[in-house]
């Protein structure tokens, strides 16, 4: 403390100690603009390390890796296309199955709702976020899959007549796409909806005036008005959810029955990079085999990267209008 | 034109489906919770929690190091991802439009969407090759990393909506800055703080793919955080997949435990909200 | 540049003024009574480009209330703001000019602003009690960064009973000292935040439409209150009421868009301003 004038004239009570350098201000600046510096070289630091980690495969297998369906150890080839169909075949069919759903929750949610049941039924959806994925596996591999394998895959094929087509043909194993999908639903569904719920509440009451005032029922108050205006809010938080699935990994692993197969038929076992690099990264001895599965995780970062950018966007389009 | 009632019908139909919607959302997690009792509650007993795994065929085996393998990792991870995540998140609220601050923003909800195995191979290249095995500290560092951007951006939200004129008033009140933004802007968001830090903990807390070459699981007692370290999620996945009826029971068992842990903290998250004074900024 | 050169002579006199009151101000020494507290030269305030107080230059007379009056947006709480320092923690604001607090030059170089707020408190159009505080702790808040603070456990009691005093709160709280600031109604927070400002001993306080926010009865205790901190403290107030100005000061400054158009004793403003733009503004014909 440099208290100069008083100190020099202590009798002075008249003058006014002011000057003293406020080292703790520029102290908390450095520690918390570093903290802050910290996610960005995170970033930076992932980026490098995978594509340094990767390029050795990157050069020797170029492309092959996500065209080639040839995944042999020993022979030192690596293609990783069925793994990488399987990622987004499993996540398509958990948004076609997580979507209208957790479009309807939101609905419900922040309009038709009674008062007592938003809290409760909000706490529940948000909690599906909580499970941890190894959980989900776990209840996949004992429930899901029975379930799926004695009653819903036989009511597809045959009560439904859908075996004729090839999505839905084939033996009925139980690990399987269809499996994984449904898994990876259960898991985007809570993201989705909290998205969509959040840019719905943000919608003027102005606007939902506007359109009963018209004459519209309620339901063509929510078509007409409400989910125009949350739109691409909503589909930020679909994104949001498509991040998720792409990168899930253990759930997945668990239940889609891991076999490095190209299949049209939903019925049967797939792969995804993820469950790749999770299954055969810890037995990796070759440096090929190590890079590859690095370039494996390099495709599946930029993947998740471009799908997390989009939906950011798309969900700071909504709330910057809000915030104004 | 459509008629009146047919509108009107179709708009009841509609309005069904949402509450449907709603039922069908809610029932995965009220049916998961179900069988995690159902299947779970009978293998759990003491001993469960005081014994060690046992090989296949002998009874009485219990997940004591995974369980406290799994606190010593929540540990490790809050230790790295907390105090990094709040400082993030103030100097956001402190800067909020400068260049960096939009940068780390974007990027940390990029971070935040980042597949959790991608950070346990970024984890393993940067931790585990150079130091040539496996270790708690290691799978504690890739899921405290995961923390970081969550915890920013919750602790700035809260800081958000702490009203300018406390700040003001705690600065004409001759409080240097640093001072102002501890003992006062921290400390009346600092419930929501701890909601942010809570729910960040319960998402890590189950995490099991960053854990497979960091931490790797260790079938022995071991606290060390140089060494591999049990932990809960990687026991039940171990279990689960193998092809042993004991072993299946003992990952239900497990799975009841974890999600226990998991809700109770998130349900602290929603308690914790109301503290002392908390409530009550305008 | 000048544009304030009818005031700006006048203004570095020591007015030598007790404005007549009903009851009989108690006897000041003559020798802080006669010297300026605050005295602001060609002072600028801007936000960005704009300004928002323009050359003025006034001087506060020590132990007296100087009040500051004009019209919303004229920019009397920005030059308020100047005098501890306030104005530029908001972003890209900047202050030109010289501002002396009791002969110290407070922005001059070196100057720490954390440390001249310590000496020119400030409190605030709407109460700002720290809400995670008790009414104990919020009085102390100050003292925690005070250069002399109180040692002792009961030298801080003390500290904390005599601010509440001058502040016309202790009777009301002395009994729930433990509570949360937030359970008192709206003029009490607003006494507990000028019990706050005054618990550090402040030579200088500065008062930003203290009552803009609070109800008649609560404003009357807080004009009282005012009108006798005069005995032991400088102060500067805000207000866009002039009728509070006329009964709780001793000096009147008139702002008119950033520009000081008239610094006289109350009296004299209120009766017979010197400016047509002062009698317009005090006749009611505009603002």
């Amino acid at each position: 403390m440099t208290a100069i004038p008083a100190d020099s004239a202590p009798k002075d009570r008249r003058r006014l100690a002011v000057h003293r350098v406020e080292i703790g201000d520029r102290i908390y600046e450095i520690l918390t603009t570093a903290c802050a510096l910290v996610v960005p070289a995170l970033v930076t630091a992932i980026a490098i390390a995978i594509f340094a980690a990767a390029w050795p495969a990157l050069t020797k297998l170029s492309a092959s890796i996500i065209t080639s369906s040839d995944w042999d150890v020993g022979a030192g080839r690596f293609g990783a296309a069925p793994a990488l169909f399987g990622t987004i075949v499993s996540s398509a069919v958990a948004l076609v199955i997580a979507t209208p759903l957790a479009i309807g929750v939101a609905i419900f949610l922040s309009e038709f709702s009674p008062r007592w049941l938003r809290q409760p039924v909000g706490f529940l959806v948000d909690l599906l976020a909580a499970v941890p994925s190894v959980v989900y596996g776990l209840w996949g591999i004992f429930v899901l899959i029975p379930m799926l394998r004695e009653h819903v895959m036989p009511f597809l094929r045959d009560t439904l007549h859908l075996g004729a087509t090839p999505f839905f043909s084939g033996a009925a194993y139980g690990p399987s796409m269809l499996a994984a999908g449904v898994i990876l639903a259960i898991m985007a569904l809570p993201y989705i909806s909290a998205v969509s719920r959040e840019v719905l509440l943000a919608v003027p009451r102005s606007q939902r005036e506007a359109a009963l005032a018209l004459g519209a029922t309620r339901w063509e108050m929510i078509r007409d008005a409400v989910v125009p205006y949350a739109k691409s809010g909503i589909i930020g938080g679909i994104m949001l959810g498509l991040g998720r699935a792409l990168g899930e990994t253990m759930a997945v692993t668990m239940v889609i029955g891991n076999r490095p197969e190209i299949s049209a038929s939903l019925f049967a076992p797939g792969y995804t990079m993820a469950s790749l690099i999770a299954n055969e990264f810890s037995e990796a001895t070759s440096d090929l085999h190590l890079s590859a599965l690095m370039a494996v995780g390099a495709v599946l970062f930029i993947i998740t990267l471009i799908v997390n950018a989009i939906a950011r966007w798309l969900v700071w389009q909504v709330s910057r209008e809000r915030a104004i | 034109m459509r008629t009146r009632t047919s509108r009107h019908w179709l708009s009841g139909v509609m309005i069904g489906l949402t509450y449907l919607a709603a039922i069908l959302a809610t029932l995965p997690l009220l049916l998961i919770l179900a069988h995690l009792i159902g299947k779970g509650a009978s293998s759990l007993s003491l001993s469960f929690f005081t014994n060690m795994p046992k090989p296949v065929g002998e009874t009485g085996g219990g997940m004591a190091n995974a369980i406290v393998g799994t606190l010593i990792l929540i540990g490790i991870a809050s230790l790295i991802g907390l105090p990094i995540g709040i400082g993030g998140g103030i100097y956001l609220s402190e800067k909020r439009r400068t260049p960096l601050a939009h940068t780390v923003r974007f990027l940390s909800d990029v971070l935040n969407g980042l597949p959790s195995i991608v950070m346990g191979i970024f984890a393993w290249e940067f931790l585990v090759r150079p130091a040539g095995h496996f270790s708690a500290l290691a799978g504690g560092a890739a899921v405290g990393a995961m923390m970081i951007p969550l915890v920013t951006r919750t602790t700035e939200e809260m800081l958000r909506v702490v009203p300018t004129s406390l700040r003001e008033a705690a600065l004409a009140l001759g409080y240097p800055k640093w001072r102002t933004s501890l003992s006062v802007v921290l400390r009346t968001a600092l419930a929501g703080i701890a909601t942010g830090a809570l729910v960040a903990v319960a998402r890590i807390a189950g995490e099991t793919a960053p854990l497979l070459f960091t931490a790797f699981g260790n079938q022995f007692w071991s606290t060390s955080v140089h060494e591999p370290i049990a932990a809960l999620p990687l026991q039940i996945f171990t279990y689960a997949i193998s092809p042993y009826d004991e072993w299946h029971a003992q990952a239900w068992a497990g799975a009841l435990v974890l999600i226990t842990i998991v809700l109770v903290i998130s349900l602290a998250a929603r308690v914790v909200t109301r503290s002392r004074f908390g409530a009550a900024v305008d | 540049m000048q544009q304030s050169t009818e005031v700006a002579p006048g203004a570095r006199v020591i007015p030598n003024v007790v404005a007549p009151r009903p009851v009989a101000a108690p006897a000041r020494e003559a020798s802080t009574a006669d010297k300026p507290a605050v005295i602001a030269s060609d002072l600028w305030a801007y936000f960005g480009d704009t300004a928002a107080v323009k050359d003025v230059s006034f001087a506060a007379p020590a132990q007296a209330v100087t009040a500051i009056i004009g019209p919303s947006g004229c920019g009397k709480s920005t030059l308020l703001r100047c005098l501890n320092r306030m104005h530029e923690t908001a972003p890209n604001t900047r202050v030109e000019g010289k501002v002396e607090i009791l002969g110290t030059s407070i922005y001059g170089e070196g100057t720490s602003a954390t440390v001249v707020r310590r000496h020119v408190g400030m409190v605030f159009q709407r109460p700002t009690p720290f809400p995670t505080m008790s009414i104990r702790n919020n009085v102390a808040a100050g003292l925690r960064v005070a250069a002399e603070r109180p040692q002792s456990r009961a030298g801080l009691q003390d500290t904390i009973e005599e601010a509440l005093k001058r502040a016309g709160l202790w009777e009301e709280v002395k009994d729930r000292l433990d509570d949360s600031a937030m359970a008192l109604s709206g003029g009490q927070q607003q006494r507990l935040c000028i019990a706050r400002a005054l618990a550090i001993r402040p030579r200088v306080i500065l008062l930003d439409e203290p009552t803009a926010s609070l109800d008649p009865l609560s404003t009357q205790k807080i004009e009282e209150l005012v009108y006798h901190l005069r005995e032991t403290v400088t102060v500067v107030i805000v207000t866009h009421n002039m009728q509070q100005a006329a009964r709780v000061s001793d000096r009147t400054a008139f702002l008119l868009v950033g520009e000081l158009v008239e610094f006289a004793a109350t009296n004299a403003l209120f009766t017979a301003p010197k400016d047509p733009r002062t009698e317009a503004y005090i006749t009611g014909r505009f603002g």
